[in-house]
């Protein structure tokens, strides 16, 4: 029975260094060809007519006009004349040209006639969306509130909230197709290479065009970010291979920033006031919440509260309200930001009132967070170290007299991140080179870095022997990188094909070495007798054993070597400018447990990426939707703002590592990092001005607001 | 975008004649850094692009008689990195720094600064400079005016300038040359820019067969203690919500006349005519920089989501007062 445990600390060559990801020569000069980058002979443009309505019957398309223009090869519908168009941006009609600028023009040449209809854009309260709008999701108690507000010494009430945001893809949503015959090949920017082929199938089938998913073959060798908004064909990938096939010609198609905005992924809002009732000695006892929120045309997004701690006596009531802003997609822990927004926010202004300090309020009450709780105290016991707390920190809008305010906020978050399901070929050719090929993907993570760290601590050999292939669906089988999934699926298929193959390898060379194959283990470059480096033999030669033929080990995702499960702890010190309303990041501190980390360096690079994608949403993201016209407004890079290098000060990252972390295997990380900077920052603002300002982003509007200062005053 | 003609003429006289009588018949492409985006929105459209950057006259800037001529092609940076722009005349280094990213200052020229479009988010989705819906209403009036303006925005137009030199070179007393078909005719920087009232007409002084050829800031404005403060939200790739341009005379320690103009807060630079006169006599400490600041902020008109503007004016007001008196003495 062949061993596969993750070797113990002392024997760990790669696993847990800070190893440079193996793509950053080719991604950082160029040289790495990105769905954006593929240009096939021959091939032709796509461009898409959409609507300029958030809410229309489309009467009548004419594509006469654009079907003559010069250089255009093929126009196909992807919405009919009778159909309801559901928000500003939805794709109406395809055309493919021979140049960008000719695919534009046709484009704009469709007629398209709509009868517009009553469109709701407003991520606005139930009362004011109507009933026509509003579905109530969740309406729940736990224990019995009513009893838990009389029992409390305590109570507070308030409200939160955290907008709409697009996911904002570096590299926008898109593809290039192709068909050879009856065989399609498509490069896509997706975060789902082995399931891609199934999705173009049953879209083509809808369209009237039968390809079996054996004949699809599907190539992401690299991605700008998906953040969960690319598992899918989309309706443009459906039109891409069907202008392909009309024009018998290769066919890209790319979103355009705006369009990308508008409609290629959004994350639901999550609004509502939450009261909540404390002992004086901070011990919660009741949470009362009500919440709405907008995910776009169907009732989406959840208020499934309270986050982290189960506060025992817990009334919840969550209405989803049902708008023309577009569609929304998962959103990088889908929820989570959202719920612990508002939750982190409620329990600090409840330490607030008690005059306690947020960081004894939470321990206070770890009880509630379940087996984790071991973990979230370690973890902010360790923030608060990095943050200098203790120092720093000053009772609510205690800030001194200055016009700087500076202020410290603390939040808590978790997520799951089990290993998805993932197929692995570890094959060691008698030259002593390895592949290793998985139909998984990198969406920026460094998924290749970590299979090549797997693979190389399990044969014993420097990373450069080890090829990595992956991003292409003919590889086995992986499962989509949602959810935090992929690091250990990834991981555990390696680690059993890798030490498969090793196995078969071992026992080629066992008669050499003149002992049994479960003698001999695999280090340094070599094969030996366990335990006596003087009957060892080079890789190489040990290799070249194998005669004229490779052998190849297969693996799969391996529960015992992964688990689920992760907390994180993040604090954040911001100066307010208290005249402009102008919130600055002087320092994130983020505290991370991710199980067994493969490799130091890009798992720490995950989570600085979280660090400055949360101040984002904290201070500057919004997707702002225009009432009157139905349109999104900032449907570009710079009214849609994002952090620049000046913006995110002071970042330090911890990952939590060791016994008690390491001995669970591996568990996803992408995510949760992302969780809380919303609420750490909007803790630390309300710490320094002495008020919490409501909503995010935390703009000087709003922050002028609630220091009173918003209007003519 | 659709097809246009790229001419690229070498004079000033071949440039003009390159222009047409309509908007839409030519545009003046320098820096490119606006331009290139509104053709590509759809936004404008051209049939002729007439490229004046092989113009050499309009690349230099010039000490005549302590004046600074500034050629309408010379780049952001090339006027920040100018060998006495940052010490005679900081309200325009302050200016020119807060155009923020380096490609942008890199590419961008003085000239395109002053004519750049406004940012309008309901103008640059192709609702029009006014953008009014069909029954003539305002757009940002009833939708989101948060970038909007609070002063000057009691007629039709409703945006911003988007200049970040203008309100220093009005604060400067600056003046602009333009030549047409008949020849130069100079203006102020102040009386270039005007408030549309009907949808067509433009935002400034300019006719569609002129170029703005050079900015003068005169003799007498070197040296003067000037500064500029804008209130931004992002470091880098944004525009500020609100700025103060200041120039102040001194006599001694005391205010012999002053300048104060705001950026970002109406539809074009505007002026803060009691502020300038209550300043006169006064020496500049907090104090009188707070009740400055406050004053400017007098008069407002707020729409429903811009209210905090008119803080950020008072805020900018002073801070820039109070840089400016820091700066070297005149």
């Amino acid at each position: 029975m062949a061993d596969y445990h993750w070797p113990p600390a002392n024997h760990r060559e790669f696993i847990g260094q800070r190893i440079k990801r193996i793509d950053g020569p080719v991604k950082s000069s160029g040289r790495a060809k990105y769905t954006y980058d593929i240009n096939r002979p021959n091939m032709l443009w796509g461009k898409m007519a959409t609507s300029p309505y958030a809410h229309a019957k489309i009467r009548k398309i004419d594509t006469s006009a654009a079907e003559g223009m010069t250089g255009v090869k093929a126009v196909v519908s992807i919405m009919n004349e009778g159909d309801e168009v559901l928000w500003a941006g939805q794709e109406i009609v395809a055309v493919a040209a021979d140049t960008e600028e000719r695919a534009e023009s046709a484009a704009e040449a469709v007629k398209i006639d709509y009868d517009p209809l009553p469109h709701f854009v407003s991520d606005s309260d139930p009362q004011t969306a109507g009933s026509e709008h509003t579905k109530q999701l969740e309406q729940r108690v736990d224990g019995n509130p009513d009893q838990g507000f009389s029992q409390a010494d305590v109570t507070n009430e308030g409200r939160y909230g955290i907008p709409v945001i697009t996911h904002c893809c570096l590299e926008t949503h898109g593809q290039a197709t192709e068909w050879d015959g009856d065989n399609l090949t498509v490069w896509s920017t997706t975060q789902n290479v082995s399931g891609m082929a199934g999705e173009y199938a049953s879209g083509l089938k809808e369209k009237g065009i039968d390809i079996p998913a054996a004949n699809i073959h599907v190539i992401s060798n690299y991605m700008g970010g998906g953040f969960g908004s690319k598992f899918e064909a989309d309706t443009w990938g459906i039109a891409c291979a069907m202008l392909s096939k009309k024009s018998g010609r290769a066919v890209k198609m790319m979103l355009e920033r705006d369009h990308e905005l508008m409609v290629a992924g959004a994350r639901p809002s999550l609004h509502g006031r939450i009261k909540l009732g404390a002992k004086k000695d901070g011990t919660l006892v009741a949470w009362e919440s009500e919440t709405y929120g907008t995910g776009g045309p169907t009732a989406e997004g959840t208020g499934h509260l309270p986050y982290i701690l189960a506060v025992p006596n817990a009334s919840v009531k969550h209405t989803a309200v049902m708008t023309n802003m577009g569609p929304i997609r998962a959103w990088r822990a889908p929820n989570h930001p959202q719920m612990c927004l508002v939750s982190m926010s409620a329990f600090e202004d409840m330490a607030a009132k008690l005059n306690m300090d947020p960081v004894a309020f939470f321990k206070k009450n770890l009880s509630l967070a379940g087996d984790r709780g071991k973990t979230y105290a370690e973890e902010l016991d360790k923030a608060a170290e990095l943050m200098e707390w203790k120092k720093k920190w000053h009772p609510r809008g205690q800030s001194g007299t200055g016009t700087i305010k500076h202020g410290l906020g603390v939040s808590m978050h978790t997520w799951g991140g089990r290993g998805n399901i993932s197929n692995c070929d570890v094959t060691i050719h008698p030259d002593g080179s390895v592949e290793t090929s998985l139909g998984s993907q990198d969406l920026g993570t460094g998924t290749r870095t970590v299979i090549n760290i797997v693979t190389s601590e399990t044969l014993g050999i420097p990373l450069d022997l080890v090829k990595v292939n992956i991003g292409d669906n003919k590889y086995p089988p992986a499962g989509a990188s949602g959810g935090s999934t992929t690091v250990s699926g990834v991981s555990t298929s390696t680690r059993r094909a890798a030490t498969d193959a090793l196995n078969q390898l071992l026992d080629k060379v066992a008669p050499s070495l003149g002992a049994p194959a479960d003698q001999l283990e695999a280090g340094q470059g070599k094969i030996q007798v366990k335990g006596n480096p003087a009957k060892s033999i080079p890789w190489k030669q040990a290799c070249a054993k194998l005669g004229a033929t490779s052998i190849t080990g297969k693996g799969a995702t391996s529960a015992d070597l992964m688990s689920s499960g992760v907390g994180g702890v993040q604090m954040s010190e911001v100066a307010v400018d208290t005249e402009t309303g102008v919130v600055r990041i002087v320092k994130h501190v983020s505290v991370q447990d991710c199980g067994l980390i493969i490799d130091l360096k890009t798992a720490e690079s995950q989570v600085y990426g979280a660090a400055i994608m949360g101040i984002t949403y904290a201070l500057f993201e919004e997707k702002i939707m225009d009432q009157p016209t139905g349109r999104c407004l900032n449907p570009n890079m710079e009214f849609y703002k994002l952090a620049g290098i000046g913006d995110i000060g002071d970042i330090v990252v911890h990952m939590m590592t060791g016994p008690g972390y390491d001995d669970r295997g591996t568990i996803g990380l992408g995510e949760p990092p992302v969780i809380s900077p919303g609420a750490a920052i909007s803790n630390a603002v309300a710490n320094a001005i002495g008020v919490r300002v409501p909503e995010l982003p935390l703009t000087p509007d709003r922050v002028l607001t609630a220091l009173g200062k918003g209007g003519m005053a | 975008m659709d097809a246009f003609e790229f001419a690229n003429p070498t004079t000033l006289t071949e440039a003009i004649g390159l222009l047409g009588s309509n908007w839409e018949d030519a545009s003046v492409f320098a820096g490119g850094t606006d331009l290139l985006a509104l053709l590509k929105d759809d936004v404008e459209e051209t049939k002729r692009l007439v490229n004046i950057k092989k113009i050499g006259s309009l690349h230099a800037v010039q000490n005549v008689n302590g004046g600074l001529h500034i050629g309408a092609a010379v780049t952001i940076e090339q006027l920040l990195t100018a060998s006495d722009v940052r010490k005679e005349f900081p309200a325009i280094a302050d200016a020119a720094e807060g155009i923020r990213s380096p490609q942008i200052r890199n590419m961008g020229t003085v000239g395109g600064d002053l004519c750049q479009r406004p940012r309008c988010w309901y103008y640059r989705n192709g609702f029009g400079l006014l953008a009014q819906d069909k029954d003539g209403k305002s757009l940002p009036a009833q939708g989101d005016n948060r970038y909007h303006a609070v002063f000057g925005n009691d007629g039709a137009a409703k945006f911003v300038s988007p200049s970040s030199l203008a309100p220093a070179f009005v604060a400067l007393g600056a003046r602009l040359s333009i030549e047409g078909p008949k020849g130069a005719r100079e203006t102020s920087v102040e009386e270039f820019f005007t408030i549309p009232q009907n949808e067509g007409v433009r935002e400034h002084a300019l006719s569609p067969n002129e170029i703005v050829s050079e900015i003068i800031v005169p003799g007498e404005s070197r040296g003067m203690r000037s500064a500029t403060y804008e209130v931004r939200h992002k470091e880098g790739l944004d525009w500020p919500f609100a700025t103060a341009s200041v120039a102040l005379r001194m006599k001694g320690a005391t205010v012999e006349s002053a300048r104060v103009v705001l950026g970002h807060v109406a539809p074009k630079p505007w002026p803060a005519a009691e502020v300038e006169k209550w300043l006169a006599g006064k020496s500049i400490n907090e104090e009188t920089a707070t009740k400055a600041g406050d004053a400017a902020a007098e008069g407002a008109t707020p729409m429903s989501r811009n209210g905090y503007k008119v803080q950020l004016v008072r805020v900018a007001v002073k801070r820039a007062l109070l840089a400016a008196a820091a700066k070297g003495v005149a």
